[in-house]
Parts: C-alpha cells; sequence; structure tokens
C-alpha cells in the first residue's frame, strides 16, 4: 500500500539548519549534513533542504552542501530556495539532489515550470506554494511568503500541475510558525483538486494535527521542522502513532 | 569486479552512483559497447520518457547491445520499461527482453498518477530479493507499469498489482528507485552485485 510520507525540512543558512517562527528570529539546529543522516536513519521519508538566503555567494556553500548530503543519505530528497533556472537545476541534480523546488521564479515566470519538467522531467520538479488567506480568499505569496500576488492559490496549483510539476509542496502562512495544526481545509481542497502528490507544511504541532492532514487534510505527505529538530516529536514515535490510527506509514525495519 | 552504468539520455545517474560509492562499489559510467560487454556487472538506469529515451538507444545501436549481454544486467525504472516488449509511453517498441507491455496507470478516483512515493513488494523471488521481508518498502516515481506475468519477482498494488521486479535469465529489473530507497534498496543493490557470475 502507498504510504503516508513524513518528511522533515531542513532550513539552510551558511550551511547549517535555522529554523523561526513565521520565517522570522532564526534559531540554529545544528549541522543540516548530520541532521539529515539522523532523520534518514530515524524513519523519515524524504527531506527538504531549503537554503532561505540563497544569494550568489552562497550558492557555491549549497552545492557542495547537497553533495555531501547525497553521500551519506540513502532516500530521496528535494533542494528549494532561489532557483530560477535550468542551469541551476542542473547543477543541483548533478550534485546529488533527487528533486529540486521553485517558488517564487515560477510566479514570476510560469513557464519555467514547463521547461524545467520538459527538461528534467515532472518526477524531481516539486512546486512550492506560499499561501495566506487574505480578505476571504487564499492567495499565493512570493519572496518567503511576504509579497502577496493576485493570484488564487486553487487556480495557482491547477495550473502548475498542467505545465508538468511532479508535486506541489503547500505551506499555509497563516498556520506556519504556529503549531497549532496544519491548513486541513485548505490542503484538502488543494488535494482533491489536484492528480500530483501535495505536501502539506505550516503548522504541525502535535501528532495528532498529522492524523488530520493525511485523513481530512488528504495530504500525501507532511512536512514539519522545528518539532523535528527540537526533538518535541520524534520521527519513530509519530509513525508509530500513525499507524496506530490506521494511517499508512512506511517501516524500516 | 567491473561495473559499468550506462550512460544515455534519459536521465539523472547521480543518485545511482552516490548509492554506489555508499556501498563501496566501484563503476564506470559509459556508453562505449566494448566497456560493456567486458563489464562483470551492468547498470542499465533511467528517468524519463521512453520513446526519446529508445530513439537514443538506437541511434548508438544499444538497442542491440543490451539484449544480448550474458553478464547480469540491472535495468531500472524506465531501464525495466525498456527491456519489455512495448510501453504506451510514446507507443514506443522496446527491447522485448522480459515478455510483457508497459501500460498507463488507468485513471481510478483516489489514485493519483504519477505512483509517487514508498510502497510494498510481496511475492518477493529471485536472488535481488535476499533477505528482504515481504512488504519491504521502496521508493517509486512512475506513470507506466508492466503487468504481472510469469517473469515477476516482486509485486506492488497500486490501483492493481504490476510488476515491482522482473527476472529473466541475467535480465534482472526493478520499477523503482533502489538507489534511494534507504536500507532495502541499499541491499538489493548490494544483492545484485553480489550475483556469481562463475558458471
Amino acid at each position: 500500500m502507498l504510504t503516508k510520507r513524513i518528511i522533515p525540512c531542513l532550513d539552510i543558512k551558511d550551511g547549517r539548519t535555522v529554523k523561526g517562527t513565521n520565517f522570522v528570529n532564526l534559531r540554529d539546529a545544528g549541522d543540516p549534513v548530520e541532521l539529515g543522516a539522523i532523520y534518514a536513519r530515524q524513519g523519515a521519508d524524504e527531506l527538504v533542504f531549503l537554503d532561505i538566503t540563497a544569494t550568489v555567494d552562497e550558492r557555491k556553500t549549497l552545492i557542495e552542501l547537497v553533495r555531501r548530503v547525497a553521500h551519506v543519505v540513502n532516500i530521496p530528497f528535494t533542494v528549494g530556495g532561489g532557483i530560477s533556472s535550468k542551469a541551476d537545476v542542473s547543477a543541483l541534480l548533478n550534485a546529488g539532489a533527487d528533486k529540486v523546488s521553485i517558488n517564487s521564479s515560477a510566479v514570476r515566470n510560469p513557464a519555467l515550470v514547463d521547461e524545467l519538467a520538459q527538461e528534467f522531467g515532472s518526477q524531481c520538479i516539486v512546486v512550492a506554494i506560499d499561501t495566506r488567506f487574505v480578505n476571504g480568499e487564499h492567495i499565493v505569496h512570493t519572496h518567503g511568503g511576504r509579497k502577496p500576488t493576485e493570484i488564487r492559490t486553487l487556480a495557482w496549483a491547477k495550473e502548475i500541475e498542467n505545465r508538468g510539476a511532479g508535486e506541489i509542496l503547500l505551506t499555509s502562512m497563516d498556520t506556519d510558525g504556529t503549531k497549532a495544526g496544519f491548513a486541513i481545509e485548505l490542503t484538502a481542497q488543494i488535494s482533491g483538486a489536484a492528480n500530483i502528490p501535495v505536501i502539506a507544511s505550516g503548522g504541525a504541532g502535535s501528532m495528532e494535527h498529522f492524523v488530520e492532514v493525511f485523513t481530512d487534510g488528504k495530504a500525501d505527505a507532511g512536512l514539519a521542522a522545528s518539532i523535528f529538530h527540537f526533538k518535541e516529536i520524534e520521527i519513530p514515535a509519530l509513525k508509530r502513532y500513525l499507524s496506530n490510527q490506521g494511517i499508512a506509514m512506511r517501516t524500516t525495519d | 569486479m567491473k561495473t559499468v552504468i550506462i550512460k544515455y539520455n534519459a536521465g539523472n545517474v547521480q543518485s545511482v552512483m552516490y548509492a554506489l560509492d555508499r556501498i563501496g562499489a566501484t563503476y564506470l559510467l559509459t556508453d562505449d559497447e566494448a566497456e560493456i560487454r567486458s563489464a562483470d556487472k551492468v547498470i542499465f538506469p533511467g528517468v524519463g520518457e521512453a520513446s526519446t529515451a529508445m530513439a537514443y538507444l538506437r541511434e548508438r545501436g544499444l538497442d542491440r547491445v543490451i539484449p544480448s549481454l550474458k553478464q547480469p544486467v540491472l535495468g531500472t525504472c524506465v531501464g525495466m520499461q525498456l527491456l519489455c516488449r512495448y510501453s504506451e509511453e510514446g507507443d514506443t517498441t522496446c527491447m522485448g527482453v522480459f515478455d510483457v507491455d508497459v501500460r498507463r496507470f488507468p485513471a481510478q478516483p483516489g489514485f493519483k498518477v504519477p505512483h509517487m512515493g514508498w510502497n510494498s513488494l510481496t511475492d518477493l523471488k529471485g536472488p535481488l530479493t535476499e533477505g528482504l521481508p515481504e512488504n519491504a518498502y521502496v521508493y517509486f516515481v512512475h506513470s507506466y507499469c508492466a503487468d504481472v506475468c510469469p517473469e515477476t519477482s516482486a509485486v506492488c498494488n497500486y490501483v492493481r498489482p504490476f510488476s515491482a521486479m522482473l527476472q529473466k535469465d541475467n535480465f534482472y529489473a526493478a520499477q523503482f528507485h533502489a538507489e534511494i530507497s534507504g536500507n532495502i534498496g541499499q541491499r538489493i543493490l548490494e544483492n545484485f552485485l553480489k550475483i556469481d557470475t562463475r558458471n
């Protein structure tokens, strides 16, 4: 049976893992390679590395980091942050990333999704959507969730699927950092409309939140950061809990 | 031991190379016929579209080389599909090592296509699955699959049962990505490299 996936997200700045609340007030949570390897051993189903600064200078650091991760991690991993061209994607895949995640650059130039899917295959193109509820509507935001667009989230999800995205990483800016639970209704809406997997992100604070997002939220995968980094929830215990709740989980021993 | 990874246009073989690095195996990435023929083990990976990949193999004569190989050959993902008879993807005549066709997953509510993520293997047969428990989980990403047939050596179920692995003589194949399938995938690769080729 196809399982639901648990995905720790490692936000990277200057080659280190950081995570803040609502994307500000960053705290240091350790070495990304070491952390990634630990998660893989613990039974994480996939890893996501988001380079949250991604200036030109830091690009080389990121590539080197990806190479180090690929040497030790034997599960799929996605790299995102500042990707805006075929050359960026090619460099990351060549360094050993299995998928890349694009966000603002896709909003700026939606044809980029088509180009990347054609060149590298849909399976490795994740489109991240940062969304916020504004005046009664879910609206796509860019630049780490700071800049609103005019695009409705559901329409954008359908568009990127049509353009060849392989997966949607849906982050609710309303729930992110709150630990009050995922945006269940929105996730269910997007996942129900899309025929590609939806990774729900933002708001995980308890094991029960994962149950909700996989059942009512219809998510294919659940992503979280700080609760894993600071060991508030440990992955083996989470997977056992979900499994006992009747949710299909990968067992690893 | 000489292990060759066949180099062609269907996708990113980096993950396969890293996986072999992790288990301490050395390898050569090449599309040279003599190098391929002289290898002890041949890995034929693949991510991408079937007809484009087949056209590339034909151009270089690899469509004749690969089915004629005598040493153990492991095809993965699209590599596995190209070893089958025919693929619906791009209406493609493939190399016909395995006597089975590759078809798109039928549309069914509740089942997204591609089939992406970790799914379990059952009905395990053959040397590659040695030491694996029933219901071992491996990582899949694909929209097309081979039916279950007499050459099936592991079954997976998504919409309907399909061939997760195939084996016929010296040809082995896996639909999933063993290279990123955790310890189970690693074991499958080790099992392949361990196959005794002395007759």
